[in-house]
């Protein structure tokens, strides 16, 4: 079975197009507010939304992140009422949704209860921030059981073992991190990630997507010469921030993610 | 007893590496050195000349004669790391990984603190050897361990607040594991206790060992025999599992930790990990946490800084599932009334986290017969917390 996200690469690969992958908070302001996000992001020209699911202690996130973080979990967002979400999203859109997720959130539901859940709501893949491909033993099986991929992440410290190992672990996409910090730092050194998605693309057979520090349609337009697709995470995330009292926030957030994506796509 | 923990990182099920990929070649790095350096004559030298020469060691272990008559029953004996340079055993560890450090070319160091006794630490090993030093540390502890943020600042040391979450230790431990992500190829983390992703609590529990080694020692010299009972308070687990580790094949010497039961178990205002807490995943290890159904990580809370952390150290998850070592706790009010007990029985101000070793030893000993023996680890001074113990009493200073 071909899945949504593979789908979706394969389709823009045709149209010689890159990937735009939009991370949004569930539950930032509210579950209700998400779900309007997602299907105005789709029609804005996201391709991919990557759903954060709010954890107290975020330890691979700036401060953008951990605070849409705090308030997700103020307005009582849980990772089951994340899920229903999904399912009822999944009637209005087939838009590919990956879960960016840590750890405890998947240990304390359990592996096996979590990975049905989340593949029968329509979940497409895994992020887990806090498990590298050394970590995932426990999750792979049910993960795999239920046809739903791990995304691992490579950094620019990444050795070349660490290179092999991420590639051949990863599935749907591989998410290179474009500089040594966390979520919401400044993009640096373009030449850097250009050589790194270099090396990557040669072990691995997944797409390769890069985030971490894309915040502007420039940003993306360069980033997206290089890589399948491109993340951008804290740039949205603080546009719902400040226009979160605002009844236009769906709108504005959707036409900062159409001047991304306008910027991707070649003239 | 097969080596703990396993290549992986493992102490049975709990341990391990869970953390962003950016920190795991780091990870790697420093698990190949400091195996490098343990079997390195010149690392081990080194470490025991300032061990012994700038720390103060072997610190003494002290028949507590006036308490053990006071308790009526078992002899009591305290181990006196309040003695150490700084005021706690914190300083062993800082040590050892400013070496490892040096060894490693990463010239800027940096830590977390909750009671503020591992951030001085660090901030003094860092001024001897004249590295960089920033310690983050939550702004409510900040606010209750005033006088050793200046410390840390009188040692060169920068001091950031963190104002998210709790404000307190566990914050503390995000902001500084963010910070290694963002400068890992300059800078050396120095975590202060036996926590966090592999090799660290490996690697600070056999610096603390020393406390242990000492122990045993020093009581076969002063009894002719092993002790009954150890007896030391846990927040993350370092300064127990120093004096734990050099007994834990003698199966007859019994041990507790003791953690911090707050405002009492009920009150859900706690951070007795094992009295409340399942095992999860936070900061890098699998261990006991306390948290809610959906995972999350719930606040703490404990008179003493250094307790109010939401997990232990996953050595000690194992040994509790084991039972090699029991697990209790001591309210805040325990705490304070060993604190008032110890100063005026036998002149020692113990530190509020050592307290609680106390509060335990308080309840146990007469229980016990005059001839058995107790060690208790008295793991840091309490010059620190005279501030805010006068300030709950209404004491303007």
């Amino acid at each position: 079975m071909t899945g949504r996200l593979e789908a979706t690469f394969a389709r823009l690969r045709a149209k010689r197009e890159k990937a735009l992958i939009a991370y949004l908070m569930a539950g930032d302001p509210g579950l209700p507010e998400t779900e309007q996000l997602v299907v105005a992001l789709e029609q804005a020209g996201a391709d991919i939304i990557e759903l954060g699911v709010p954890f107290s202690d975020p330890i691979a996130d700036g401060p953008v992140i951990q605070q849409a973080a705090e308030r997700a979990l103020k307005s009582g967002t849980t990772l089951r009422k994340i899920l229903m979400s999904i399912k009822s999203l999944r009637q209005r859109t087939e838009i590919p949704i990956v879960l960016m997720l840590y750890y405890n959130s998947i240990h304390a539901m359990g592996y096996q209860e979590f990975c049905t859940a989340a593949s029968t709501a329509g979940v497409d893949g895994l992020i887990v921030p806090d498990m590298p491909p050394d970590e995932s033993g426990p999750l792979k099986g049910p993960a795999d059981a239920a046809g739903l991929p791990l995304i691992f992440l490579l950094a620019p410290t990444s050795t070349a073992s660490r290179r092999k190992l991420v590639a051949e672990e990863s599935h749907g996409f591989v998410y290179y991190v474009s500089l040594t910090g966390i979520t919401g730092s400044k993009l640096s050194n373009v030449t850097d990630i250009q050589e790194n998605v270099k090396k990557l693309r040669k072990v691995s057979a997944s797409p390769v997507a890069v985030g971490f520090g894309v915040a502007t349609p420039e940003d993306a337009a360069q980033v997206s010469k290089m890589a399948d697709g491109v993340i951008v995470g804290s740039a949205i995330v603080k546009r719902i921030a400040s226009h979160r009292q605002d009844s236009a926030m769906v709108r504005q957030v959707a036409e900062f993610v159409r001047s991304l994506k306008a910027a991707m796509v070649p003239a | 007893m097969p080596m703990l923990p396993d290549s992986h990182g493992r102490f049975g099920p709990y341990g391990g590496r869970y953390v962003p990929e950016t920190l795991m070649p780091a990870l790697l790095e420093l698990e190949e050195e400091y195996a490098k350096a343990k079997k390195d004559r010149r690392f081990q030298t080194d470490l025991a000349y300032y061990l012994k020469q700038y720390v103060g060691r072997p610190t003494s272990l002290y028949r507590a004669d006036r308490l053990t008559k006071k308790l009526g029953g078992a002899r009591v004996y305290l181990k006196r790391e309040d003695l150490c340079h700084t005021g706690a055993h914190k300083i062993n560890n800082a040590i050892g990984q400013v070496l490892l450090a040096m060894r490693m070319k990463k010239r800027r160091i940096i830590a977390e603190t909750g009671a503020g006794q591992h951030g001085v630490a660090t901030a003094t090993a860092a001024a001897m050897f004249g590295l960089e030093c920033e310690i983050y540390m939550g702004t409510e502890d900040m606010q209750r361990q005033a006088l050793n943020v200046f410390r840390m600042r009188l040692l060169g040391a920068k001091v950031t607040g963190v104002d998210a979450g709790s404000r307190t230790l566990k914050d503390a431990i995000s902001e500084a594991m963010r910070d290694w992500t963002t400068n890992v190829r300059t800078t050396h983390y120095i975590l202060g206790s036996v926590l966090g992703a592999h090799p660290y609590p490996m690697m600070i529990r056999d610096f603390q060992a020393i406390i242990g080694k000492e122990a045993r020692k020093q009581i076969l010299a002063a009894e002719g025999k092993l002790p009954n009972y150890l007896v030391a308070c846990v927040g993350g687990g370092s300064n127990s599992i120093g004096l734990f580790h050099a007994f834990l094949e003698d199966r007859k010497v019994k041990m507790v930790g003791v953690e911090a039961g707050g405002g009492g178990i009920v009150s859900g205002k706690h951070a007795a990990r094992f009295s409340g807490g399942k095992p999860g995943v936070l900061q890098g290890t699998m261990t006991y946490l306390l948290q809610d159904e959906n995972g999350q990580i719930n606040l703490t809370h404990s008179v003493s800084a250094g307790l109010d952390y939401a997990a232990v150290g996953p050595e000690h998850s194992l040994y509790h599932d084991r039972g090699r070592i029991e697990y209790t706790y001591a309210t805040d009010g325990e705490a304070l009334a060993a604190f008032d007990l110890l100063a005026r029985e036998e002149g020692i101000v113990p530190a509020l986290e050592s307290a609680h070793a106390i509060a335990h030893v308080i309840k146990l000993a007469p229980k016990l017969k005059k001839a058995q023996v107790i060690i208790a680890n008295l793991s840091g001074r309490g010059d620190k917390d005279v501030q805010q113990v006068a300030k709950m009493r209404g004491v303007e200073l």
